[in-house]
């Protein structure tokens, strides 16, 4: 483990530092960010989230609709009037109703992103901790957790966002709540395999062979060693829960018109594709597809990065 | 290994048992019945219909009166929307449809999609890796929803080479779309996690090792690195297979193929206790079962596992 | 059926199918050149309920039903009474027998005859509690003597008022006097049911192989959640007359899909997607049909205790209900030919006459004024808005309505509607017990009659979601159901509505379809949508 070493200038920090693994994670941090800003396609992927972000930031400002704002006029032609265009203040043309898109992709983009990365993020943390104490501890654990994702997994999922529907209301929150229960499950199992094979490796045997404590292998051996796999799949959630986003609402769950999201957008737009309004579909797939190309590299490049082997 | 197996199946029956109580309570917690109606009944005529489908007994006599049902008669009931048809003929003429293109689906995603991400791995940073993951990134962003409409536009209206839609008891033209449509999504994520995983374990000591020792890269590949490499891509495909087997609720709403997918979320949406029920079972089991061969794979694939 | 019979059926049937398709070559009363194949073929949304006649709910189900099966009466094209297995009917004196003379020649499809104790059967049938049918109420509604006692289980299915004086007279004793009730005979509950299968098969008679009908056509497939075939009957009593030799169901669950392949040539007719009839009419001219249908759509407010308290006062109801722009809903919105709704009965009921409503007269600009002016007088206003949540099922054309609907209220008055889409159960459980607040409601005529709508707003009505109880228009409704002439009646209460306003009636459906120009016949005429395949036939290109 010989890349843990301390550099000069970190072992100047280490007295302001009392805590060990604040150390470990520190250099292996530094490490890993080096790494990762050599990393052009994933610096370019970074890039091009930033530049959503600032469209959804800065583009209500250059708006001339509201996201729910109904154009009459155009409302009734269309096909032949709500195409993307300068004049009418339409930049991305307008929905079937009538409403800007260019107002209404700049919101769902917020929305969606949100949703993405939250979550991914609760799929991430919930799905790798049970993964991990399932794998590591085995046994009689192992099999009781594991056979509780088997049942969340075949339970009907509308069952499960209903219930959350009537319990929790309609809100952010519900919503999340939906997604994670959707999220953490596929995650855990995959978790669970790579830590099953991890801890029958030479250097966790060593280490526990050494006395190392259990909490510091999990966090110093397995986790570093499951972060490629684990951010892989997490950047893979990312596409799924935006489009899963869509379902939820359909329950009544989650986000309510005039609000909206990439996955309703882009749904609304397949379904009229072929009556001429392409724009409605192409917008926000635009968007659909941004997002995963720099959820590729980004986690591609953190994986590198992450890697504790590949220096 | 034959003792973890018999254990393992023997868990299987507590907890498809706590999978059905479990639905069965949720089931019932949810807003709705089987019969509510836009048209409310009047009370005589559902308490008749309650009657008629035992909704009338209190709630542990019907979960009680089920599984002695399944015990004794292999018997899951009556659909209580679809009223010319039982759980068990439901069951029995849309999974082998389900099954049939699910499988091809599956196959296909797994073999293209493991096939894509070794070569981009292989052949990390070069056209080829390029190639596998646009391909990839294809595949992912032309969802179910939109790949459906898009399929049906191009092979039914304009080529006019494939009927738009149906089973017809399997037949190849029938069956071309939907397994296009539901192979894509997932043949990019398996590329994906197969690519990523590849690179992992190509860095790995053993196969620096291996490298050192000389041998030739083919033999690496295949001998040294294909198994640890396909680990974390069994772990995916684990749920995966069990989701394509019992049938997309896409593929079925867009190419009326008439599988099990759209019969388990309608049976969700339309309160159809018995259909959610037994479709639930066979999920569970399916699910059950993919597990334990999915572990049995790890055991294969790197010896050192043990449970 | 005997396996024998079964055989020489089959023989008998493909014998005939063959014959019939190099037969007929010109239409026997236009003229007409047919189609060598003389298939129908359209979508329906979902698989059918049931093709059971007494169980049956769906009214895709119910076309089904009607080609297998026949009643007494059938529809013609424009929903007149035609003879169907009864040849007439006399009323008694006091309107409260109905005798209906049954045809002598009328014949199950293994070949029995059909008799009025068939039809005892189904209708007691229909009635027993043992059935658990869900049109159970249907019996109720046709005021059957003894109806309410057997559905309720008090008496015996024997009791029922409906008796096979002989073979071909069947008699109905009615509770009371039913001007509309020939027309409720042509309903699927009425339909007759073969005993001697049901009671052989079981719940497994309407299987194909087992399956028994007197219909114009015998079920030959039913392939769930694909398709659902039926082929012309042989031995139905006017097949010589009947030039359809297969009418085909599709099920296809989206619409956009079904019209894609349509447009490929695979059906002959499915539903215009909502918005998008002007441009297919523009394409393809006449195979986009418009056609009124009975069902209205509104939005009602609660009115119960749980209901908010400026929902209490008419003035908010009239003022939210005079700023929709229901030209804008049904031009740009629905844009399939949809009537605006200024009442709450679709003008195209029969026997109704709509009256000249305030809000119907005003132009919109005036209506606009006037609900500004109604709301500031309930004391609401910049100040003081008034916000409230609106509940719709979720579908893309509610969802559409809904939106235009809280865009329109918030920019013409203010108003801050907040939308909530909810899954079909729990919208119906919710707007079932008053929670909600205003609430998407939509309802089809179970007769073509005005009182199958009026009825829904009555004060102890099981389907009155928003608890509206004026006695005055109760009184109305109960005076009707004796009277001679009821349209004055029901024009009254409709004047009575329209001053309440507890519904904001917005529009009222249109049948909305693409049908193949080759597809002659279709009753597009018929308010009730009630089509027999039988009546329809395929043109040569």
């Amino acid at each position: 483990m010989a890349f843990f070493g301390t550099s000069p200038k970190a072992a100047a920090l280490a007295d302001e530092i009392t805590d060990f693994t604040a150390v470990r994670g520190r250099s292996l941090f530094r490490d890993a960010l080096n790494r990762f800003l050599r990393n052009k396609a994933a610096m370019a992927s970074l890039l091009i989230l930033l530049l959503i972000v600032c469209f959804v930031i800065f583009g209500p400002f250059f708006s001339q609709w509201s996201n729910e704002e109904i154009d009459w006029v155009v409302m009734g032609d269309v096909k032949g009037m709500g195409g993307p265009s300068l004049e009418t203040g339409h930049y991305f043309g307008v929905d079937d109703l009538g409403r800007d898109l260019f107002a209404r992709t700049i919101q769902a983009t917020r929305t969606s992103l949100l949703v993405g990365l939250i979550g991914a993020a609760m799929a991430l943390l919930v799905g790798t901790f049970w993964g991990v104490v399932a794998g590591y501890y085995g046994g009689k654990l192992d099999s009781i957790m594991m056979r509780f994702v088997d049942i969340l997994l075949a339970i009907p999922l509308t069952l499960v966002l209903i219930l959350i529907l009537v319990v929790a209301g309609r809100s952010f929150t519900a919503l999340f709540l939906g997604l994670g229960a959707v999220s953490w499950l596929t995650m855990s199992r995959i978790v669970r395999g790579q830590t099953l094979a991890l801890k029958s490796r030479e250097f966790i045997e060593a280490a526990r062979a050494t006395g190392v404590s259990e909490g510091t292998i999990i966090w110093r051996h397995i986790l570093p060693n499951l972060a490629g796999v684990v951010i892989v799949y997490a950047s893979l959630l990312v596409p799924e829960m935006i489009l899963a986003e869509s379902f939820i609402s359909f329950l009544g769950l989650g986000i309510s018109e005039p609000n909206t999201s990439l996955g309703r957008l882009i749904a609304e737009g397949a379904g009229t594709m072929a009556y001429g309004t392409l724009w409605q579909l192409l917008f926000p797939l635009f968007f659909y597809v941004a997002l995963i190309i720099a959820m590729f590299f980004v986690g591609d490049g953190l994986r590198d990065a992450l890697d504790p082997k590949d220096r | 290994m034959l003792i973890y197996i018999l254990r393992r199946l023997l868990v299987a029956i507590p907890t498809i048992a706590l999978l059905v109580i479990a639905a069965f309570c949720m089931m019932h917690l949810a807003p709705g019945g089987p019969f509510t109606s836009e048209r409310p009944l009047p009370p005589d005529v559902l308490a008749n219909i309650e009657a008629r489908y035992g909704l009338d007994q209190p709630l542990w006599k019907q979960l009680w009166d089920y599984f002695a049902n399944i015990v004794l008669h292999f018997d899951f009931g009556p659909s209580f929307v679809y009223k010319d048809r039982d759980v068990n003929d439901i069951i029995a003429t849309g999974f082998p449809i389900s099954l049939t293109y699910g499988s091809l689906a599956f196959l296909a995603a797994t073999l293209v999609g493991v096939a894509l991400g070794i070569a981009a791995a292989i052949r990390h940073n070069t056209w080829v890796d390029y190639f596998a993951v646009s391909l990839g990134i294809a595949a992912q962003a032309l969802p179910n929803f939109i790949m459906g409409p898009i399929l049906i536009l191009t092979f039914t209206l304009w080529l006019g080479w494939l009927p738009g839609g149906g089973w017809n008891g399997g037949q190849w033209q029938y069956l071309i779309m939907p397994v296009i449509a539901l192979s894509t999504s997932y043949m990019g994520s398996i590329a994906r996690i197969t690519r990523s995983s590849m690179l992992e374990v190509m860095n790995a000591n053993f196969i620096r090792t291996a490298r050192a020792k000389g041998l030739p890269q083919r033999s690496i590949i295949w001998r040294h690195a294909m198994k640890p490499t396909l680990l974390p891509v069994i772990s995916y495909l684990g749920p995966v297979f069990v989701y394509v087997l019992t049938g997309s609720v896409f593929v079925d709403l867009y190419f009326s193929t008439g599988g099990l997918g759209q019969a388990y979320v309608n049976s969700a949406l339309t309160r159809d206790y018995a259909v959610l029920l037994g479709v639930t079972i066979l999920y569970g089991a399916l699910t059950v079962i993919v597990n334990l061969l999915t572990d049995l794979a790890y055991a294969w694939f790197d010896p050192k596992i043990r449970y | 059926m005997t396996r024998l019979t079964r055989l020489t059926l089959t023989t008998f049937l493909s014998a005939g199918l063959a014959a019939g398709a190099v037969a007929q070559e010109t239409h026997p009363e236009t003229g007409e050149a047919l189609a060598a194949d003389q298939t129908f073929t359209y979508r329906i949304l979902d698989n059918i309920s049931s093709i059971d006649p007494q169980i049956v709910e769906d009214t895709d189900g119910s076309d089904v039903v009607r080609d297998l099966f026949e009643g007494l009466l059938n529809q013609d094209e424009n929903g007149e009474l035609v003879p169907g297995v009864a040849t007439d009917w006399e009323l008694s004196d006091d309107k409260m027998t109905y005798t209906f003379h049954l045809r002598d020649n009328a014949k199950w499809s293994n070949g029995d005859p059909v008799t009025a104790g068939d039809f005892v059967y189904a209708w007691r049938r229909a009635a027993d509690p043992a059935t658990a049918s869900p049109y159970q109420w249907f019996i109720s509604l046709m005021k059957l003597e003894n109806g309410d006692a057997v559905v309720a289980g008090d008496m015996a299915p024997e009791e029922l008022g409906v008796e096979a004086i002989d073979d071909t007279t069947l008699e109905v004793r009615l509770t009371t006097p039913l001007p509309y009730f020939p027309q409720m005979v042509v309903h699927s509950t009425t339909f007759p049911s073969p005993q001697s299968v049901i009671e052989e098969h079981g719940s497994a008679w309407t299987s194909p192989e087992n399956f028994v009908g007197n219909g114009a056509y015998v079920l030959t497939q039913m392939n769930p959640g694909e398709s659902i075939v039926r082929e012309k009957s042989e031995t139905y009593w006017d097949a010589e007359n009947v030039i359809l030799d297969k009418s085909v169901a599709l099920i296809i669950n989206d619409e956009n899909v079904a019209l894609t392949r349509y447009r490929a040539g695979e059906i002959d007719m499915t539903d215009i997607p909502a918005g998008q009839f002007p441009r297919l009419r523009d394409e393809y001219g006449e195979e986009a049909h418009s056609f009124p249908k009975l069902c209205n759509y509104y939005y009602s407010f609660n009115l119960s205790e749980s209901g908010p308290e400026a929902f209490k006062d008419p003035n908010v109801r009239k003022a939210l209900a005079l700023a929709v722009d229901r030209d804008i809903i049904v031009n740009n919105v629905m844009a399939g030919g949809q009537p605006p709704a200024y009442v709450f009965t679709p003008e195209a009921t029969a026997g109704f006459d709509a009256p000249a409503t305030e809000m119907a007269g005003m132009t919109q600009a005036e209506r606009d004024a006037k609900a500004k002016e109604l709301l500031a007088e309930a004391g609401y206003g910049e100040d003081n808005p008034l916000s409230f949540n609106m509940v719709y099922n979720t579908s893309e054309a509610h969802q559409k309505v809904a939106v235009v609907l809280s865009q329109m209220w918030k920019q013409k008055l203010g108003v801050q509607a907040q939308l909530s889409n909810m899954e079909w159960k729990v919208f119906l459980e919710e707007r079932g017990n008053q929670n909600f607040e205003l609430a998407r409601g939509a309802w089809c005529g179970d007769y073509n009659e005005a009182s199958t709508f009026l009825d829904l707003l009555q004060s102890d009505s099981g389907y009155n979601d928003g608890k509206y109880s004026n006695p005055e228009y109760d009184q109305l409704l109960a005076e009707a159901l004796t009277a001679d002439d009821t349209a004055p009646l029901y024009t009254k209460a409709e004047e009575i509505l329209a001053e309440d306003m507890p519904v904001i009636p917005l529009y009222h459906y249109a049948g909305v379809y693409m049908i193949d120009d080759s597809l002659k016949n279709f009753p597009v005429n018929n308010i009730q949508f009630n089509w027999y395949s039988k009546d329809l036939y395929k043109a040569a290109e």
